[in-house]
């Protein structure tokens, strides 16, 4: 399995991340060894077996009831954002 | 005086018998880590005034005749756990200059236990890492030999407790990050069954392998620190509702009659050398023990490596999709628009291997992958489980080594993440199967101490303990320190 440059620059885009010109040949190199390296689990024989959906057997994600049980703690939470301005967080304008 | 040498038993003792106050024993670590985390590089954080504060409630308490067990230990937190108030890095960039807003349940729980925060300790970025070498803040130095790495993610608790920088540490495993850096500084450490203990403010890396536990000398110090961290917690849908059971009670139950599992695929590739030998000179001592050792295999933990790396990268790129830039953590400088805030937050706020896993994780998940890739990782994944659970049928516990080799050279296998991914080709299957599993300082490879891995059924805890605890009862390697940290 070989990545080519532009499935690299597409993956990262998807991710949302930005690599630069001298990272992207690494990139190329790893994912491209990480997949070859993953591609023998296409030859084990997994027919009929269930994929996995939880690591202990007959649990499942729990659910709570839809109650508020939160304080409002915004201006706690606010205090780590980059920038904010009363009860909002800026952005660039998104709509010109 | 050398308090640092203690077990948590016994200076749970020396404090009831105020041998000693909860302020001095503190200061004796603080004392410390000013003189050896500056080569170490274990504590991202040191909150002296805090761990201060802390002791001298835990002394008041005891005044006032409230005081628990572990009301006054010192203790290390992994800095993947948030600390209301206290900065949470996660060994990245990104999370620089994050205050957490909570805490976790684990620092919750450990609080109000009474025990004293002496800080947070480096990681590998994100916990992503088996060399503590992926962290923003620099590589962690084994304390047996600084020019090795501690292992990792959780390379700074294990540090600080091998170099006796805290009595205790929590940590983190999702494919060996608790065992793996326990193993290469010589320490016990514990990954419990997924879901036994809370994940509530434990920073997400991947979600159907996150656990947490606890680093230390030895299997009774893990057993009383376990106890007060495991338990239901409602704000962690995956906290499994189940009472805990009495580790430190069941802490002397006899190895006796304990069936013992070799599993044949831990044996059979690349175990050659000083660590195969230390690990069958394990066995040898738990058949003295009066244990049973039965042959089981199972053929599909070859799988675990690659199966793991389809999924955790794919949950990882999930979870790390929270950090853009606008609520909290790095945000680049002048973003011409949104897309560029992202792509150059993101890009600037996370390291090389956490790029690198988003990227494959990213790929694995697209459309017209998933099956080929995640679904078809999942599907291994529960064969590799269904063998562990046929193995369990025949036998109490399984035993391998933790780590193929002990600790390497700084800088050796940072340029090839697939030699570094192997690292962890016997720790990733317990995280797999959800399984409970411990390393714990089987004897010396050189200078370098080396582990062995007890492999638990679910909720087996209590069985690794007293396990560890038997072997640990006729052997001293868990009491051997550093020369340079005695």
């Amino acid at each position: 399995m070989s990545l080519t440059r532009p499935q690299v620059e597409g993956i990262a885009h998807l991710a949302r991340l930005q690599i630069t010109e001298a990272e992207l040949p690494v990139y190329v190199d790893s994912l491209s060894k990480i997949l070859s390296f993953v591609e023998q689990l296409s030859a084990v024989d997994t027919g009929s077996v269930e994929p996995m959906a939880h690591p202990l057997e007959g649990e499942s994600q729990r659910l709570r009831a839809d109650d508020a049980t939160e304080t409002d703690r915004r201006e706690k939470y606010q205090a780590n954002a980059p920038s904010v301005s009363g009860a909002l967080y800026i952005v660039p304008r998104v709509i010109e | 005086m050398s308090l640092h040498t203690l077990s948590v038993a016994e200076l749970s003792a020396g404090l009831a018998r105020k041998d000693y106050s909860a302020v001095e024993l503190t200061q004796h670590f603080l004392d410390r880590i000013s003189l050896s985390n500056p080569v170490l590089n274990a504590y991202v954080t040191i909150t002296a005034e805090r761990a201060l504060a802390d002791a001298r409630a835990a002394d008041a308490s005891r005044a006032a005749g409230t005081a628990g067990v572990l009301t006054g230990i010192p203790v290390a937190q992994k800095d993947i756990f948030c600390t209301d108030g206290i900065r949470t890095t996660c060994g990245s960039r990104m999370l620089d200059n994050f205050v957490a807003p909570y805490d976790s349940t684990v620092v919750e729980r450990l609080s109000a236990a009474g025990t004293v925060l002496l800080g947070k300790t480096n990681m590998d970025e994100f916990a992503m890492g088996s060399s503590n070498e992926t962290s923003w803040y620099g590589p962690v130095r084994n304390p047996w030999d600084h020019s090795k790495v501690p292992g990792g993610s959780s390379g700074g608790s294990a540090a600080v407790v091998a170099a006796r920088l805290a009595p205790v540490a929590t940590g983190t495993d999702t494919g060996g990050s608790i065992r793996q850096p326990a193993a290469l500084v010589g320490i016990s450490g514990i990954k419990p069954t997924y879901g036994r203990v809370s994940r509530y403010g434990m920073i997400a890396f991947a979600s159907s392998l996150d656990q947490a536990g606890i680093m230390a000398p030895s299997a009774a110090d893990c057993a009383l620190f376990l106890q007060t961290i495991a338990g239901f917690d409602p704000r962690d849908s995956t906290s499994v509702e189940r009472p805990v059971a009495d580790y430190a009670a069941e802490l002397t139950t006899p190895v006796k009659g304990l069936r013992i599992g070799i599993v044949k695929e831990f044996f059979e590739r690349g175990l050659e050398g000083p660590t195969g030998a230390l690990v069958n000179a394990v066995l040898e001592q738990y058949r003295a023990l009066g244990a049973e050792l039965v042959e089981v295999s199972c053929p599909s933990l070859p799988l675990s490596v690659p199966t793991y790396y389809v999924v955790a990268p794919a949950e990882c790129s999930s979870n790390l999709s929270r950090f853009d830039g606008v609520r909290f953590g790095h945000r680049c400088e002048n973003p011409r628009d949104l897309m560029d805030l992202y792509k150059r937050s993101r890009g600037e706020g996370f390291g090389a291997e956490v790029k690198r896993r988003i990227m494959t994780g990213t790929y694995v998940l697209s459309a017209g992958y998933y099956d080929a890739y995640y679904l078809k990782a999942q599907k291994v994944r529960s064969l590799i489980t269904a063998e562990f659970k046929a193995a369990f049928t025949k036998v109490d516990l399984l035993i391998g080594p933790t780590s193929p080799t002990p600790a390497f050279d700084l800088g050796a296998k940072v340029d090839d993440p697939i030699t570094m991914y192997l690292n962890d080709i016997y720790t990733i299957g317990a995280n797999l199967a959800g399984l409970p599993a411990m390393s714990i300082p089987c004897g010396f490879d050189g200078h370098l101490p080396v582990g062995v891995q007890l492999i638990g059924p679910h909720f087996g805890e209590s069985r690794l303990l007293s396990a560890a605890h038997a072997y640990q009862s006729v052997t001293d390697f868990h009491r051997r320190i550093p020369a340079a940290y005695v």
